[in-house]
């Protein structure tokens, strides 16, 4: 499989936040902004991209029986380091995200890529499928983020210095009277159920004109 | 042991080799970031101490000179309170309170209270907060200029009567919809100057 294929099918038929519906409590929980979602995702796709790597390189000593712990302590290792150069480098995005840092150790999108394929493939391929994957994350948080923040707060891309330094941004103000529930709990289900519908449309039309070309 | 098994103890290696390397790594990034990390929270401390300071000249450095009031003290909150204190020319000329109101709508509210040697607030912020987005942040002063309208104001004036929502019969406007949390508010500052005008020079005294 091509590389160009392998991302393509990680960024859309296999979309760990989309399709897979791996990841559901870091999407849900911290996309009430564009830079929340942008920033979970950068560190989703550091770790991710990480442990493909890692687990790819060791999988020779990855005996069925030890496979599970040897898992956990690389992805624990990698969460722990990225959470700490956040606090280092992003103080303030650190502190936006809290908790939500140190628990990508808990989603499952990153273990379920460890075991299908990092541990049956050569180091590259696994790598490319981590930034793939990550990336499929990564974008479907900064769509949320998005659509929650424009909704919720009225505003556009408020907040991005907790990323890029500098002084604060606001942002655009394209909404004067919010619609609050976009950025309450319940707004998170809202959204995603929006987006694996909107993406549900897109591929039955496509299939249907695919089918519609082929019966000429 | 048949073909093909490998022993026990090689899994066991296996394991305590990877752990080995895998602490190695956050060993390492954690040396190379602790003095970023620490300088960060030094940072955040000053900057989040500064705005409750407005207007007021001071010479010390403010995280130096803290000290805690264990419990149990009448302030608000159940935790050992600490109090900055800002001097200037040696002599005090404010004090910075990190208080906890615990009867918000959900979770304690830490506050950051300025009071001057006269007891008057110079400002009051909002440190952390678990209430509603969008209903009960407004005490959050990147959300709204509620705190500003205690800047300002002492025991004296308005009257220790009128430290109440206007709703209570009170002087401060409330925010229609979260009133337990702007009574919380409220309720935190005026305990604060309440023990700050019973226990000023005790506080600007300590060591």
């Amino acid at each position: 499989m091509s590389t160009m294929q392998s991302i393509r099918k990680a960024l859309w038929d296999e979309n760990p936040g989309l399709v897979q519906l791996l990841g559901l409590c870091p999407l849900l929980a911290v996309t009430s902004t564009f830079v929340n979602g942008l920033g979970l995702g950068i560190a989703t796709i550091a770790v991710l991209t990480c442990s493909n790597i890692l687990v790819s390189a060791t999988r020779q000593w990855l005996r069925a029986e030890i496979r599970i712990p040897i898992y956990v302590l690389i992805i624990a290792s990698l969460v722990t380091c990225i959470e700490l150069l956040f606090r280092a480098y992003f103080p303030a995005l650190d502190r936006s995200l809290g908790i939500f840092i140190p628990l990508i150790v808990t989603n499952c999108a990153i273990v379920a890529r460890a075991e299908t394929f990092a541990s049956k493939n050569p180091v590259v391929p696994s790598m490319i499928d981590g930034i793939g994957m990550g990336l499929g994350f990564g974008l479907l948080l900064c769509a949320i983020g998005a659509f929650r923040e424009l909704l919720g707060h009225g505003t556009v891309l408020s907040r991005l210095d907790m990323l890029f330094g500098g002084a604060p941004i606001s942002g655009l103000t394209i909404l004067d009277t919010p619609f609050l529930l976009a950025i309450l709990p319940p707004g998170a289900f809202f959204s995603l159920a929006l987006a694996v519908a909107a993406k549900n449309v897109i591929d039955r039309r496509r299939k249907r004109a695919a089918g519609f070309r082929l019966s000429i | 042991m048949t073909d093909g098994e490998k022993p026990v103890w090689s899994a066991g290696l296996i394991l305590a080799v990877i752990a080995a390397v895998c602490t190695s790594l956050v060993a390492l990034t954690f040396a190379v970031t602790k003095a970023r990390i620490a300088a960060n929270e030094q940072a955040w401390l000053e900057q989040s101490l500064k705005p409750a300071l407005a207007g007021i000249v001071y010479d010390n450095n403010l995280t130096e000179s803290h000290l805690t009031i264990p419990i149990p003290h009448e302030l608000p909150g159940n935790e050992p309170v600490l109090v900055y204190r800002a001097l200037l020319a040696n002599k005090p000329v404010a004090a910075l309170f990190v208080v906890t109101a615990l009867d918000g709508f959900s979770g304690p509210i830490r506050l950051l209270i300025g009071i001057t040697d006269q007891g008057i607030v110079t400002a009051v912020r909002v440190l952390s907060h678990r209430e509603t987005p969008g209903l009960g942040d407004f005490i959050d002063s990147a959300r709204s200029d509620w705190i500003d309208q205690f800047e300002r104001k002492s025991l004296s004036a308005p009257d220790r009567m009128s430290w109440a929502l206007n709703r209570d019969g009170g002087d401060f406007d409330q925010v229609t919809g979260a009133s337990t949390t702007s009574r919380a508010v409220v309720k935190a500052i005026k305990e604060t100057l309440l023990y700050f005008e019973a226990n000023q020079e005790a506080i600007f005294a300590a060591q």
